[in-house]
């Protein structure tokens, strides 16, 4: 005998979120906070290649977990947005809200009408002209919307690394001592991560019409070096 | 708007250009003929306001672009101070000559495409790649430029993975043409290069490449209606701008003003030179 499949949707949100969580969770986490002079994105990253933070616009930054393929999608969407707005409209007109809310319709319609849900969690970041404008919205896969403040923590392990974040981070902090922060927070208290695993960007008020900057190799290594002999 | 998402199939990739087409932002070509020649324009004929000289000069770190600030219409000036000498991207800029609204338009849909590319793809263009991509763009520009609305371009850069300065001319057919020390485009470009010419010597320093240019350009405003001198009175100058290794810089404007400054007294003094010397020979004084 034939019986047609029922399933409530309550069970299919949570099925669909399940899976999402659990693919997201696989891969390694992603920390951002605000520091004196702007934004900082800090990742767990092995590859030079691949990366989980980027650029987006002049003061727009673009912070992906989860599945590679499927954040880089949204990467570029967000980059084709960009240029395009200040293309048709100004530069001033091209803002990380509206960006972020384009995010969360495709997430969320995505999550609702796909076979699958997008296995990630993104972040948008815009840097103010001064402190109180900095702005971090972080996205969900079934398209929730998180304007966070201070700090933002996106992956695996989210929780323990929150707590941690909420511990080490400052309002105001130099970089030095925003970057320690955030790589404490990531590595935990019994491990360290070799400055090679990481991917560190800034969105930095000081660096002229297009903020984002990579910190790679020895700048970064520089940039951790003090205060990790300090806590040694 | 909402976000530009393709299939794989027809995603545009890095072509910001493309993109624009395919967001229908493209703006149509006239279907008019539009006369850009100079001289007063009859009944149902337009007058494109038109930019002019600009030269660009291979020296020891870089190249140095410099354009002068003129824009006409017909026989009007139009613009006082219209700058034809932009930055590219970091390490490369663009001068411009020709009609002044599809130029500028060019420039800021080339600098666009570089930003894009770069962005998508996470590495620049090769400045040959760059050099290339502006080749299309004024060849996709030919039907305008056959209804009068030429723009020929120049594009200059710093090779950052041959450590030098490169020049490129362009013609209104999209050709390429690398220059090795110096080019020069516009309606004055016959006396700005000239002087280009003349004073050029291979591994010129900085300041002494900044004075050519703008003895260039001063030559070419002495002998070209449409191109613009140094206007001391209200302060307007050439834009001049160095691209080295450390990027594109635009020189400030009262370096630019002592500079004329400069050039004023060396060519009164060598006329009073020489008529001293005329004098000194028995000649008569005028």
């Amino acid at each position: 005998m034939t019986m047609p499949f029922y399933v409530a949707p309550e069970q299919m949100m949570k099925d669909r979120a399940d899976y999402a969580r659990k693919g997201i969770a696989r891969g390694r986490a992603l920390v951002a906070c605000t520091y004196d002079d702007g934004i900082l994105v800090c990742a767990e990253n092995p590859s030079r290649m691949l990366r989980k933070v980027s650029e987006i616009y002049d003061r727009i930054g673009f912070a992906g977990v989860g599945k590679y393929n499927e954040f880089d999608q949204l990467r570029i969407a967000g980059v084709r947005h960009a240029d395009l707005k200040g293309y048709s409209f100004s530069r001033d007109d091209v803002d990380a809200r509206s960006l972020a809310n384009q995010y969360a319709q495709i997430l969320g319609q995505v999550f609702t009408h796909e076979m699958k849900p997008m296995e990630v969690e993104i972040l948008v970041a815009e840097v103010g002209h001064d402190p109180t404008g900095d702005q971090l919205f972080h996205i969900l896969y079934d398209g929730t919307v998180i304007d966070e403040t201070g700090w933002a923590v996106l992956g695996g392990e989210a929780d323990a690394i929150g707590e941690r974040m909420g511990g080490a981070w400052l309002a105001g902090a130099p970089l030095g001592v925003a970057a320690a922060a955030a790589v404490g927070a990531l590595a935990g208290p019994d491990r360290t991560i070799p400055v090679s695993d990481l991917e560190v960007a800034v969105l930095a008020r000081g660096n002229g019409r297009r903020t984002f900057r990579r910190i790679e190799d020895e700048e970064l290594a520089t940039i951790l070096a003090p205060s990790e002999s300090d806590g040694d | 708007m909402t976000l530009p998402l393709y299939s794989p199939q027809d995603d545009p990739g890095p072509d910001f250009a493309a993109l624009v087409r395919r967001a229908g932002l493209a703006p149509p070509l006239p279907d008019g003929a539009v006369s850009a020649l100079a001289g007063p324009v009859g009944p149902g004929g337009l007058t494109v306001t038109h930019g002019t000289t600009c030269v660009a000069v291979r020296y020891a770190d870089g190249v140095v672009m410099a354009g002068d600030r003129r824009a006409t219409s017909g026989n009007f000036i139009s613009h006082r101070s219209i700058e034809k000498v932009f930055p590219a991207d970091r390490h490369s800029g663009v001068a411009i000559a020709g009609a002044a609204g599809p130029a500028i338009e060019m420039v800021r849909l080339f600098q666009l495409q570089l930003e894009h590319y770069e962005k998508v793809e996470g590495s620049p263009i090769s400045l040959e790649g760059k050099a290339n991509q502006l080749s299309q763009m004024v060849r996709n520009h030919l039907p305008a430029a056959m209804q009068g609305m030429a723009v020929v371009p120049i594009f200059a850069g710093y090779d950052l993975q041959r450590s030098e300065g490169r020049l490129f001319q362009y013609d209104v057919t999209g050709g390429r043409y690398e220059e090795h020390d110096h080019t020069a485009t516009g309606s004055g470009s016959l006396h700005a290069a000239t002087v280009v010419k003349l004073g050029f010597r291979d591994g010129l320093p900085e300041p002494a490449a900044i004075d050519l240019v703008l003895r260039a350009l001063y030559e070419a405003a002495d002998e070209d209606s449409a191109t613009g001198g140094p206007d001391l009175l209200r302060g307007i100058f050439p834009v001049v701008a160095t691209i080295s290794a450390q990027g594109f810089r635009r020189v400030a404007d009262d370096v630019l003003r002592d500079r004329f400054v400069a050039l004023y007294e060396s060519l009164e003094l060598a006329r009073s030179t020489a008529t001293d010397a005329t004098t000194a020979e028995g000649g008569e004084p005028e």
